[in-house]
């Protein structure tokens, strides 16, 4: 059973990813990455990690994705023109691709001694979670908030820049946009 | 219990439960033209069946029978996906909303609710996130410059507030120490009201976040910018006519039900009564089963009814005072709210 759901929704989730990278309109794209995220998001389910799961719809499809649609909208792109790739490039750059990823992705699988988890582990709930976070690793999670925090103000000042002091509604609706 | 009787089970569970959910949607509809009616001193609709008890079913006919347009310009996948994606997310919230005693039932089998799941919480708040895009995608896609506007007045308020509204519940959540949503109601239901979490729980100030927050969240006046009549004239759903815009405006009275069972379950108690173990529990096994749904759609529509009062009292917010107050107002008061309920459990 678990095996079934988990060959459907990688299916899907690399069908997303090759239909992202073949779609020439960004709306079609920024979609495709959306099936991506969401695929990913049941992956995560099926190997126990249920909060990561929540956490990757809730962030990654439905907020951060509709940021991306907003931009869309706003800027409405329009087709993307096709390039004329040179052969040599397609001949030789996708099997290069394919072949690094690989050799890196089994390296890293080797020498981290990842790669155990399957589709029946056993679900890893919140409390768990937010102990391992918040009492083991807290020193990382506190220097990744600030990281991120100054981030956000460096995101403000840019923004504030262009605008000048005059637009203050503009502004608000900016914080908002990079404080996601 | 079998796979097959899980399956079986589970079918049923979520044929009763959207059949109940459709007629709760119609006749909010219903509810809405009614009491609105009321306020401002007219009668709403009485023409068809007695009180109008039947104008529900003949709007749905009629939006049924009426001749489903596509316009020319419009982007067409993304168009007919839009109403369907809208609807979708409003129905599945409910697969994970507890609506009744969990104990009652054949070989352990979890009669009143569909689905009983560690972050329930987490669920919903996911699959009411997903659900701009029925709005975004309808705007977009319908090449208008009235529904592009929409949309994008609906991506931004709705992104703008869902942060507010996840904070408000994280005291909640703390207080109860799960975000399985029977958790949560039953940590409120020894002393019937005053443990509810919006009095005993002193979680009141995150209440009106949420409320606030809510309403925004659902388009509704006064955060219905997104479809505001007398600037956009009608907003992302222009081009949609038909069964299409039925679907559209189903999706809306959804996700106001949903709202309610959220704000029933997490401040309200649930479907715990108010008197708490004052009055104990009926022997009768029925009415054992029964009256915790009584509860529970009795608060859900007494939520109901604060919606459309409101919807009749307030006039609409301007477009960047709504982004002022979410982000300047509800979000630090949020905050807030976490480090003093935060500070009251650790020093109880």
């Amino acid at each position: 059973m678990h095996l079934i759901v988990f060959i459907l929704f990688a299916v899907f989730c690399l069908a997303g990813a090759v239909n992202l990278l073949l779609q020439t309109h960004p709306i079609n794209s920024a979609l495709s990455l959306i099936v991506v995220m969401t695929s990913l998001a049941v992956l995560y389910l099926l190997l126990g990690a249920e909060f990561l799961a929540a956490a990757q719809v809730i962030v990654y499809s439905g907020a951060i994705m509709v940021l991306f649609t907003f931009v869309v909208m706003l800027l409405n792109a329009g087709r993307e023109e096709r390039t004329l790739g040179s052969k040599a490039a397609k001949r030789i750059g996708f099997p290069a691709v394919v072949v690094i990823l690989g050799v890196l992705s089994t390296l890293v699988l080797h020498v981290e001694g990842l790669g155990n988890a399957g589709p029946d582990n056993p679900i890893t709930t919140t409390e768990d979670l937010s102990r391992v976070l918040f009492h083991e690793l807290l020193l990382p999670f506190e220097v990744t908030s600030v990281l991120i925090l100054i981030a956000i103000l460096g995101a403000v000042a840019l923004a504030r820049k262009g605008h000048g002091d005059h637009e203050p509604d503009n502004k608000s609706a900016q914080e908002g946009t990079v404080a996601k | 219990m079998t796979i097959l009787e899980f399956i079986l089970w589970s079918l049923l569970k979520v044929a009763v439960v959207t059949v109940v959910m459709l007629l709760g949607i119609a006749y909010t509809v219903l509810l809405e033209r009614k009491l609105v009616g009321r306020i401002q001193n007219r009668w709403g609709p009485n023409r068809v069946g007695p009180f109008g008890l039947l104008q529900p079913l003949v709007d749905g006919a009629k939006s049924f029978l009426k001749e489903d347009l596509v316009p020319q310009g419009v982007y067409k996948p993304l168009y007919l996906l839009a109403p369907i994606l809208s609807l979708g997310c409003a129905l599945i919230s409910i697969s994970v909303v507890p609506f009744g005693e969990p104990k009652i039932g054949p070989k352990g089998l979890d009669l009143f609710s569909i689905s009983n799941v560690n972050i329930g919480l987490l669920v919903i708040l996911g699959v009411t996130s997903m659900g701009v895009y029925g709005i975004a995608l309808a705007g977009w896609s319908s090449n208008n410059k009235y529904s592009l506007l929409g949309a994008l007045r609906a991506s931004a308020q709705l992104v703008s507030y869902e942060l507010a509204l996840g904070l408000s519940l994280v005291g909640v959540v703390m207080r109860a120490g799960s975000l399985n949503l029977r958790v949560i109601v039953e940590q409120q239901s020894k002393l019937g009201i005053a443990s509810w979490n919006i009095f005993g729980g002193f979680q009141f100030v995150a209440f009106f976040i949420y409320l606030i927050a809510a309403f925004a969240e659902t388009n509704r006046s006064p955060f219905d910018l997104v479809e505001a009549e007398s600037e956009l004239a009608g907003g992302y759903n222009i081009e949609y006519s038909s069964m299409k815009f039925a679907m559209f405006f189903m999706a809306e009275y959804g996700n106001m039900i949903n709202v309610g069972c959220v704000a029933t379950l997490l401040f309200l108690g649930g479907w715990t009564s108010p008197f708490g173990d004052l009055i104990s529990p009926p022997q009768n096994i029925l009415a054992h089963a029964l009256f915790p749904i009584m509860w529970f759609v009795l608060k859900v529509f007494c939520f109901l009814c604060l919606y459309v009062w409101v919807r009749g009292t307030l006039p609409r917010f301007r477009y960047d005072q709504l982004m002022n107050f979410g982000w300047k107002w509800l979000l630090p008061i949020a905050i807030l709210n976490i480090v003093a309920t935060s500070l009251w459990l650790a020093y109880r």
